[in-house]
């Protein structure tokens, strides 16, 4: 059983301050989608908790099972048991992806999976989501499509069994069948264990294959709505507007 | 956090071989150059008349030449200090076993044996200050003809042979330190190949500085003959001294009609080496000729290994890869000259530059008249791990002829916020983040080594990546 807490979060890049005191709890077993318009700071959350350096967290913790996720280096924070998986994987020349998954297993883990073990549970991963096995030969991310890299994503997320899971725009950009396979990647993972996801979407359309629990609205920094799955029909049909315009006055 | 920070971490802490045997030649060696002690070489080699007047006149250019006033900073190198000519064993060994004990202590520590006894390697050459010590060729090859030893042996041996082609691809005034070379040379490996015989594994070589201030001048001269192909491969390194070192090689490698040499380095000198080496092939009709280049220690190095193409056809390549930390400088690159129709040269340099350390790519494409339907492909990469580092890229063209192709591509990168965070939100820390993207880097190049070699190329990525995250 994992808790993820966000208490008062304020989070800037440069001068300029995105995040304006976030309130947010996610436990094993949950799902939450965050949703919301364009430049409202639900990505600035996925990356400030994950610690990329080009985000400045002002004030406010995050805590992982009681352990102060700020405190962390980028690396111990995925060893911890957070995950995010990105809308934009940078590209790693000359670095396979087999390569790269094996040393990233290894470096969560603890210690190097036998490479007989490692083969076989790669095959599988990568049969699940309908990913063709010349792929583990690859550069990381190089010349992927789109759709190839949010699998890769997926399979990562899969493979390293984090406590949670911050998933990052993982619908954009995906056809219908491409969307098909990584949700259900994704509803693999929330059967296979103890796990919280943390999915931030702008979309409605991956709710349909990733039932969420909860769901807040994003808009200006804040949460300023949370609800069940009803409320993601309710900004299907009526759009942001009515948050972005209380946000802008409030 | 800068890594200046973490000093412990640093330079010459990292270097693995640093280690130096006591031993009583080095220290009672004689200091500085003279006719003297040109004599006194040639001399205790018992050589014929000619090599002795070709290292007088090796000296007298050496003298005449000025440092060049390109590259590097060279002015550090104080030439009366140096010893020229260190023997540390009577005879040569046929067995490890054979070997005085300080000297067969060093060679198991590098790996020779193991690599020898796992049969990675048809011959071996273990070149310990100024001469070999050691010397094996695999039976089979010597019954096909190759001959494969130590450039001593080789004049005292194969005199006719040697003397048709020594000093033929570079001539004795080709530079300063060609001219040095000449003069002192010692050691080094000979080797020939017979038409029509393919040497399927690698020729070794292991070259030693042990003794502080020692200059090495090893010398070695490859003939292959037409339609048959060889790979040497050797590898360098010395002790630690508060105080310089010289090596300054001189290859010369001789690839006919339809043959193909490949000639693989990866010098990890220690950073009190000044590595000044003239490298250069002739390639005939239909020849191939490929240098796979690796600096990875030395103080500076200069190294522009050339191919001369000779006949129609004929393949140049060069792969070279260059790693320069603190108070290193590696100003490395290619040369190729086409002198037939058709010829066709490839060079791709990959250089990384960190905690100061400066890398430059120095190359020269020359296409001569009448060289038609010459192709040349120049890519030149440099990653820089942080800010304090260097790159520089020097390319020299020289086309005297309309009907060729040509490509050049030159980039600089420096490793990137994002790659490092999505390598690190994976759960690798930071050295080792920089350690794969940078393994990442000069994969191209590490492919194309021997086994054992590409695994020894990416431990000493490891360790130059120790701490280098600013």
């Amino acid at each position: 059983m994992s808790t993820l807490e966000i208490r008062d979060l304020h989070v800037a890049v440069g001068d300029k301050e995105i995040l304006r005191g976030v309130d947010l709890t996610v436990r094993s077993g949950e799902t939450h989608a965050i949703m919301g318009p364009n430049g409202s700071g639900k990505s600035t959350l996925a990356y400030a908790i994950a610690g990329h350096p080009k985000y400045t967290v002002t004030s406010g913790s995050v805590l992982l099972d009681g352990e102060d996720l700020l405190d962390m280096a980028v690396d111990e924070r995925a060893r911890a048991g957070l995950f995010l998986a990105m809308q934009y994987p940078v590209e790693v020349p000359g670095v396979s992806v087999s390569n790269f998954l094996r040393s990233a297993i290894t470096a969560v883990r603890g210690e190097a999976p036998k490479l007989r073990e490692f083969a076989k549970e790669l095959k599988s991963g990568m049969d699940a989501l309908s990913i063709d096995p010349a792929f583990a030969q690859r550069n990381t991310n190089e010349g992927f499509s789109g759709g190839e890299k949010k699998r890769h994503e997926i399979l990562q997320l899969e493979l390293l069994k984090p406590k949670i899971a911050v998933l990052d725009e993982t619908d954009s950009g995906l056809d219908v069948d491409a969307l098909r396979v990584v949700s259900e990647g994704v509803n693999r993972f929330r059967a296979s264990g103890d796990t919280g996801v943390l999915l931030i979407t702008h979309y409605t359309r991956i709710l349909r294959y990733v039932k969420p629990d909860f769901v807040h609205v994003f808009a200006a920094g804040r949460v300023v709505e949370e609800g069940g799955p009803e409320l993601a029909d309710k900004l299907e049909a009526e759009g942001y507007e009515a948050y972005t315009s209380k946000a802008a006055s409030a | 956090m800068t890594v200046t920070d973490r000093p412990e971490l640093e330079g010459l802490g990292n270097y693995k071989f640093g280690w130096a045997d006591a031993d009583v030649a080095g220290a009672t060696a004689k200091r500085g150059l003279s006719e003297e002690v040109v004599r006194n070489i040639s001399a205790l080699k018992n050589e014929p008349e000619w090599m002795l007047d070709l290292r007088l006149k090796g000296l007298r250019l050496f003298h005449k030449k000025p440092l060049p006033t390109w590259g590097s900073d060279l002015t550090g190198i104080d030439f009366d200090n140096i010893k020229y000519f260190v023997r540390s064993t009577e005879k040569q060994a046929a067995s490890w076993d054979e070997l005085p004990p300080d000297i067969k202590n060093t060679y198991d520590k590098l790996g020779i044996p193991e690599a020898e006894k796992q049969r990675l390697i048809a011959g071996v050459a273990a070149q310990y200050e100024s001469e070999v010590v050691y010397h094996k060729i695999r039976e089979d090859l010597e019954e096909k003809g190759v001959i494969f030893v130590d450039t001593d042996t080789g004049l005292r041996e194969h005199e006719e042979l040697f003397k048709e082609y020594f000093g033929t691809v570079i001539p004795v005034g080709d530079n300063k330190f060609a001219a040095l070379n000449t003069s002192v040379w010692s050691g080094g490996s000979f080797i020939y190949v017979p038409p029509n015989v393919n040497v399927e594994i690698p020729l070794q070589a292991y070259f030693r500085i042990n003794t502080e201030n020692m200059g090495q001048f090893e010398r070695t001269l490859i003939v292959v003959d037409e339609n048959s192909y060889v790979h040497y491969v050797e590898g360098c390194t010395a002790p630690i001294y508060s105080s310089d070192s010289l090596h300054s090689a001189v290859v010369e490698i001789v690839v006919k009609k339809g043959a193909r040499c490949r000639y693989t380095t990866i010098q990890n000198w220690s950073n009190n080496v000044y590595n000044l080496v003239t490298k250069r092939a002739v390639a005939y009709e239909g020849a191939t000729m490929e240098w796979i280049d690796g600096n990875i220690g030395s103080k500076v190095t200069m190294k522009y290994p050339a191919v001369y193409l000779m006949g129609e056809h004929a393949k140049g390549e060069t792969l070279s890869v260059a790693f320069a930390g603190e108070g290193q400088h590696q100003d490395a690159g290619a040369k190729m000259v086409h002198l037939a129709p058709k010829t066709s040269s490839t060079i791709i340099s990959k250089s990384v530059a960190r905690g100061g350390g400066r890398t430059s790519y120095r190359g020269l494409v020359q296409i001569d008249e009448g060289a038609a339907g010459s192709a040349s492909t120049v890519k030149c990469d440099a990653l820089l791990v942080d800010q304090i580092s260097r790159s520089d890229t020097y390319p020299y063209v020289d086309v005297r002829e309309d009907d060729v192709s040509m490509g050049h591509e030159a980039t600089v990168s420096k490793v990137s916020e994002d790659q490092l965070f999505y390598l690190m939100s994976r759960g690798l820390g930071e050295d080792e983040a920089m350690a794969m993207i940078v393994r990442g880097f000069v994969e191209p190049i590490a492919r194309e080594l021997p086994m054992e070699y590409a695994l020894e190329l990416n431990r000493l990525i490891e360790l130059q990546m120790e701490g280098a995250v600013g």
